[in-house]
C-alpha cells in the first residue's frame, strides 16, 4: 500500500519540523514532499534574530565588564552571586523564548537542526550570555556549513568554559576539551589514541575566553612547540587539529550517523549513512545539503521509517503546541514538564547530550507524557515534582548552589492543583473537521494526530469520549489520543 | 478507604483459602503481623500476600537487600580514604591534599575525609569495609563511557546495551509481572537496571506513579493492545503494563512502614528515607539504586567534595541507625561506586582531571570482612600518573550476585568471576 502525499508530509513535517501546525492540515494534501520540504527550507534561509533575554541589570554588569576590563575575581561576593541569580533566571527565559520559535517559527526546518545542534554540542553554562552566545552561533550556523560550526562552537565562551579550556595551560594541560571535541563533537570514540588526545590539548592550550564571552587567545599559555596529532606533525595549532579531524572520513561517518539516527530511524542503516557520509564529505560537510539528501530520498518514506520514533520530550511538547494553540499563563511550568519528561534545554545531562531513543522510556516518563494531556486541559492534577537538578556540571563551580534549581510550588504554579493554566485556541483545530460526518471524525482526528497504522481502537476511545456537542466530542477525542502511547511516536 | 479494602480482602480471602488454606496461615505468622495488631492486619495484610503468591515469590525473613549508590562524576578516591603517611602523595598535592591531623584516622597510615564522620563510626563499629584500587583494564577516563563500563559491566572495548542490574532482573524475574525487583530512586532510569527482557522501575516518590484521573483509560487502552506489531510500539505498552501493574504494589508497601526516622532534607536524605520505608515493608525489591553527586571536580574541589560528602554522611548516618533501629541492618549492603577516581596530581584549577582505579565503601552488619580490605594504592607504581587497578569491579558484582543475593552471576555477567570474601 502506497503512501498518499498527506501521510507523507505528516511523516515529513514530524521529522524535519516540529510536527504539522493547526492550520496547516488541511493543506498537507495539496502538495508534494518534495515541495514541502523546499518551502520548509526557503522559509528556514533568513539569518536568525540574536536571541536575548538578558534584563538591563545584567547588560549594564556586563557591558561594565567589557568596557572596564573587570575580571571575575573583582567582583563583590554580592555581585557575584546576584550575577549568578539573575543569569540562571534568564537562562529560564532563553529555554522559554526558543521554544516559543519552535512554536510558532516558520523556519521549522532551522530550529529543527539547531535543536539537534543542542544536543550534539550539549553544553551546561549558568552565564546567560556564554549560553546565548551558544545558541546564536548554533542557529546561525544549523544548516550551514559544519566546518563552520565546529569552528565557532569549539571557540564560544561556552564550551571552553564548559570543558575547562580556560585552565588548558602549557605547565598543566586540562585534556578535557581536547578529549570531548574528539569524542563527542567530531570522531567518536575508538579512532585516535590517548596520546592524541594529550597532544590535541596541547595544541588548545591558551584558548579561553573573556566575562564578556569573547575568545581570547592566551599566548603565554600556550605551548608552541612541535605536535604529532593524527599521524600529522608540526607546531600545530587549535585550528589545526579542528582541520585535522575534518579531514578524517571518520568525522563525517559520525556526524552522518547521528543525523541518520535522528531524523530517519534509530537503527542505523550501514549502506545509507555510507552513501549520504560519502555526499557530505564531499561537500565539505554542507548541512543543508545532508538533509536534502534524507528528505528527498523514497527510503525516508518507506514504512519501516515512519512513526518508528519515540519523540523527544521537547519534541512532545512543541508538537501538542503547533497542533493545539494555547496560551499557557504560567510558562515555568513548561520547565517543570521537561525536567520531569528528562529534556529540560539548557541543562543536558552531560557533555554527551541525550541519548534519546528508548532511553526517554520509562515508567515514570511514559505516564507523565500520558498524562501531559489532560493537564493542559484540566482534567487531571499534578501530583509530580521535579528533582533537584543533578548538577552535573563538568567540573564547573557552582558555589554550593544547586545548578539550574527551580523548585516547584504550588505558589507559583497558580492555582492549587492546577500546574499548567493553559487556554486552548481550539478554532483552528476544529476547523480542520468542519466538513466531516460524525461517523468519519474519529478515523480523521487519528489521521492528524497518530502515524498510518499507529492507531488506538475506536470504540475505546468512543467510550470515553463526550458526546455533549460535535465540538466537545472532537476536544475530548482528541485529549484522549493524545494521552496514549501511539501519541508518543512519529 | 479501609473498607475498600476489607471488601476487596474478603473476597480475596475467600478465593485464597479454598486453593491454598495451610500457606497463609504460615504467612500470617510472620513479623508484621504481630506488629500492626489484629484489626489492621486483615485489611492491610492479605491482599499483600496475596500479590506475592500471585508471582510466586514469597519474600524470606531475613532476606537480603543491596543498595547501591552511585557517586557521579569521578569521586576523588584519594581525598576520600586519604594515605596520610604519604610523601607522594602530598608532593602530588600541595594544594589540595588532606593533612593527617585533619582527616579520621583509621590506622596510622590511613584517615578518611574530615566529613565521613558517620563513616568512622562505622569503621569503629565494624560495619564498614573499603576496598582499594577497584577499576578495570584499560580504563576509559570518559564520563559517560566509563559510566557505562562500570554500570553494564562490560569490557571497555565492548558495548552493551543492557545493564547488569537489568540482567539480573531478566534472569531472576522471568515469571514476574512487577518488575519492582530492583528500583531506582531517580526520575530517570539507569542503563545499569535496563534488561533485554525487563526493565526496572525508576521512581522519585512512591506516590508519583499511583493515581491519575485517566487510570481507567490507560488500563482499557493497555488492554486492546495486541503486542507483535512494530517493536517500538510493543516496548512502550511493555513498559506501559509493568508500570499499571508495579505502580499500586510499590505505593501500598510504601505506606505500609513508613520510616519515622528524621532523615535530612538533602535529595540524598530522602531517597534513602523512601528506600528505607520500602525495606520495612515486604516488597520484593532486592535492590535498590540511587545517585549522588556530580563529583566532577575539575575546579574547587575542596568545596563540592565536602559539600557532596557532608549531604552523604549525614544521610548514611540516619540510615544506618534506622536500618539497626528496625533489625534490618545484617541484611541490607550498601555499597558505592565511582565511575573512575582522579588523577594523582592536582590540576592548576584547585581540583582533579579524570582517573582511573577508586576505593568503595561496603556498608552492612552482615560483612563477614571488615575494615581495610586490601592494600592502600601504590603511588610509585602509577600508569601515567594514574593508579593501577588491583580488584576488578566485576569481582564486586559477582560476589554481591552470588553470596548476597543468590543469583547466577556468571550468566549476569557473561562470565566466571571469581568472589571476593567479604561477605
Amino acid at each position: 500500500m502506497g503512501l498518499t502525499n498527506r501521510q507523507k508530509n505528516h511523516h515529513l513535517m514530524w521529522r524535519a519540523a516540529f510536527g504539522p501546525a493547526a492550520e496547516q492540515l488541511n493543506d498537507l494534501d495539496k502538495i508534494s514532499p518534495s515541495l514541502l520540504f523546499k518551502a520548509l527550507q526557503k522559509e528556514s534561509t533568513k539569518k536568525p534574530e540574536y536571541i536575548n533575554v538578558a534584563d538591563n541589570y545584567l547588560q549594564g554588569l556586563m557591558m561594565g565588564i567589557k568596557e572596564e576590563g573587570r575580571k571575575r575575581n573583582e567582583m563583590s561576593k554580592e555581585e557575584k552571586k546576584d550575577l549568578q541569580k539573575r543569569s540562571r533566571e534568564s537562562i529560564k527565559n532563553l529555554n522559554l523564548y526558543w521554544i516559543n520559535e519552535m512554536v510558532n517559527s516558520n523556519a521549522q526546518l532551522r530550529e529543527k537542526m539547531a535543536f539537534f545542534w543542542h544536543g550534539h554540542f550539549a553544553c551546561r553554562n549558568l552565564n546567560i550570555f556564554f549560553q546565548q552566545g551558544l545558541l546564536d552561533v548554533i542557529r546561525r550556523n544549523a544548516l550551514g556549513s559544519f566546518r563552520d560550526l565546529l569552528r565557532e562552537v569549539s571557540m564560544s565562551a561556552a564550551m571552553l568554559n564548559f570543558l575547562n579550556n580556560n585552565q588548558n595551560k602549557k605547565d598543566h594541560p586540562n585534556e578535557n576539551f581536547a578529549r570531548e571535541v574528539m569524542e563527542l563533537f567530531t570522531m567518536g570514540r575508538g579512532n585516535y589514541t590517548e596520546e592524541d588526545i594529550k597532544e590535541a590539548a596541547r595544541a588548545f592550550t591558551g584558548w579561553g575566553a573573556t566575562m564578556g564571552g569573547d575568545f581570547i587567545f592566551r599566548k603565554l599559555q600556550h605551548d608552541y612547540d612541535r605536535k604529532t596529532f593524527l599521524g600529522k606533525s608540526g607546531n600545530l595549532e587549535g585550528e589545526d587539529v579542528l582541520d585535522i579531524l575534518l579531514e578524517q572520513r571518520q568525522t563525517a561517518w559520525f556526524i552522518t550517523k547521528k543525523v541518520y539516527r535522528f531524523f530517519v530511524n534509530d537503527q542505523p542503516d550501514t549502506e545509507k549513512i555510507g552513501w549520504l557520509a560519502d555526499r557530505f564529505y564531499k561537500t565539505d560537510y554542507n548541512i543543508y545539503a545532508l538533509l536534502e539528501d534524507i528528505f528527498t530520498s523514497d527510503w525516508f518514506y518507506e514504512e519501516k521509517n515512519i512513526g518508528n520514533r519515540i519523540k523527544s520530550p521537547i519534541e512532545l511538547i512543541v508538537g501538542m503546541q503547533r497542533m493545539l494553540p494555547m496560551k499557557i499563563e504560567n510558562e515555568q511550568a513548561l520547565l517543570l514538564i521537561q525536567r520531569v519528561l528528562g529534556q529540560l534545554l539548557f541543562y543536558p545531562p552531560n557533555v554527551a547530550g541525550w541519548p534519546g531513543g528508548k532511553t526517554w522510556i520509562d515508567s515514570s516518563t511514559l505516564m507523565m507524557r500520558m498524562r501531559f494531556p489532560q493537564l493542559i486541559n484540566d482534567t487531571d492534577e499534578m501530583n509530580v515534582k521535579p528533582k533537584d537538578d543533578d548538577d552535573q556540571m563538568m567540573g564547573y563551580s557552582n558555589d554550593g548552589d544547586n545548578a539550574g534549581g527551580m523548585k516547584f510550588n504550588r505558589r507559583q504554579s497558580g492555582k492549587a492543583g492546577k500546574p499548567i493554566n493553559a487556554a486552548i485556541s481550539w478554532n483552528s483545530y476544529l476547523k480542520n473537521f468542519e466538513n466531516f460526518t460524525k461517523a468519519e471524525l474519529l478515523n480523521k482526528i487519528a489521521a492528524a494526530l497518530l502515524q498510518p497504522k499507529k492507531s488506538v481502537d475506536n470504540d475505546i476511545i468512543n467510550g470515553y469520549a463526550d458526546n455533549s456537542s460535535r465540538e466537545n466530542f472532537i476536544k475530548s477525542v482528541t485529549i484522549q489520543m493524545m494521552s496514549t502511547p501511539e501519541y508518543q511516536l512519529c | 478507604m479501609l473498607i475498600a479494602y476489607l471488601e476487596l480482602t474478603v473476597y480475596d480471602l475467600r478465593q485464597f483459602q479454598i486453593s491454598n488454606r495451610k500457606s497463609i496461615f504460615m504467612l500470617i505468622k510472620r513479623k508484621e503481623f504481630l506488629q500492626l495488631g489484629s484489626f489492621a492486619t486483615a485489611s492491610l495484610l492479605v491482599p499483600k500476600f496475596l500479590k506475592a503468591l500471585e508471582t510466586g515469590k514469597v519474600v524470606p525473613a531475613g532476606n537480603k537487600v543491596v543498595v547501591i549508590l552511585q557517586l557521579s562524576g569521578g569521586n576523588d578516591g584519594l581525598n576520600t580514604v586519604i594515605p596520610v603517611r604519604n610523601d607522594i602523595y602530598y608532593r602530588s598535592r600541595p594544594r589540595l591534599g588532606i593533612d593527617k591531623p585533619a582527616s579520621l584516622l583509621l590506622t596510622e597510615e590511613t584517615g578518611l575525609h574530615p566529613s565521613l564522620t558517620a563513616f568512622k563510626d562505622l569503621y569503629d563499629n565494624g560495619g564498614l569495609g573499603i576496598l582499594n584500587s577497584v577499576g578495570y583494564p584499560n580504563p576509559d577516563r570518559s564520563h559517560f563511557r566509563s559510566m557505562d563500563i562500570w554500570q553494564t559491566a562490560s569490557n571497555s572495548n565492548e558495548y552493551v546495551t543492557t545493564g547488569w542490574i537489568g540482567r539480573y532482573l531478566d534472569a531472576q524475574c522471568k515469571a514476574c509481572d512487577k518488575p519492582t525487583y530492583a528500583l531506582e530512586i531517580d526520575d530517570v532510569l539507569s542503563l545499569a537496571l535496563k534488561g533485554n527482557a525487563s526493565n526496572a522501575i525508576a521512581m522519585k516518590d512512591p506516590k508519583r506513579l499511583f493515581g491519575t484521573s485517566n487510570e481507567r483509560f490507560f488500563k482499557d487502552v493497555l488492554k486492546q493492545h495486541q503486542d507483535g506489531g512494530e517493536e517500538t510500539v510493543d516496548y512502550l505498552y511493555k513498559t506501559m503494563a509493568e508500570t499499571l501493574s508495579s505502580a499500586n504494589y510499590i505505593f501500598e508497601q510504601s505506606k505500609f512502614h513508613p520510616s519515622t526516622a528524621l532523615y535530612p532534607k538533602t535529595e540524598i536524605g530522602q531517597n534513602l528515607r523512601t528506600i528505607a520505608s520500602l525495606i520495612f515493608s515486604d516488597i520484593n525489591t532486592k535492590l535498590y539504586y540511587l545517585s549522588h553527586g556530580s563529583f566532577d571536580t575539575h575546579v574547587n574541589q575542596d568545596a563540592q567534595q565536602k559539600r557532596l560528602f557532608t549531604e552523604m554522611n549525614d544521610a548514611i548516618a540516619v540510615f544506618v541507625k534506622d536500618l539497626k533501629d528496625n533489625s534490618r541492618f545484617d541484611d541490607v549492603l550498601l555499597f558505592t561506586f565511582s565511575e573512575f577516581g582522579r588523577r594523582v596530581e592536582q590540576n592548576a584549577s584547585g581540583g582533579t582531571d579524570h582517573g582511573t582505579a577508586n576505593n568503595m565503601f561496603l556498608i552492612s552488619g552482615g560483612l563477614k570482612k571488615k575494615g581495610i580490605l586490601n592494600a592502600m594504592p601504590d603511588l610509585h607504581d602509577l600508569d601515567e600518573g594514574d593508579l593501577k587497578y588491583k580488584i576488578d569491579f566485576k569481582n564486586v558484582y559477582a560476589s554481591v550476585l552470588n553470596k548476597w543475593l543468590g543469583a547466577d552471576d556468571a550468566t549476569i555477567l557473561g562470565k566466571k568471576y571469581s568472589y571476593l570474601d567479604f561477605i
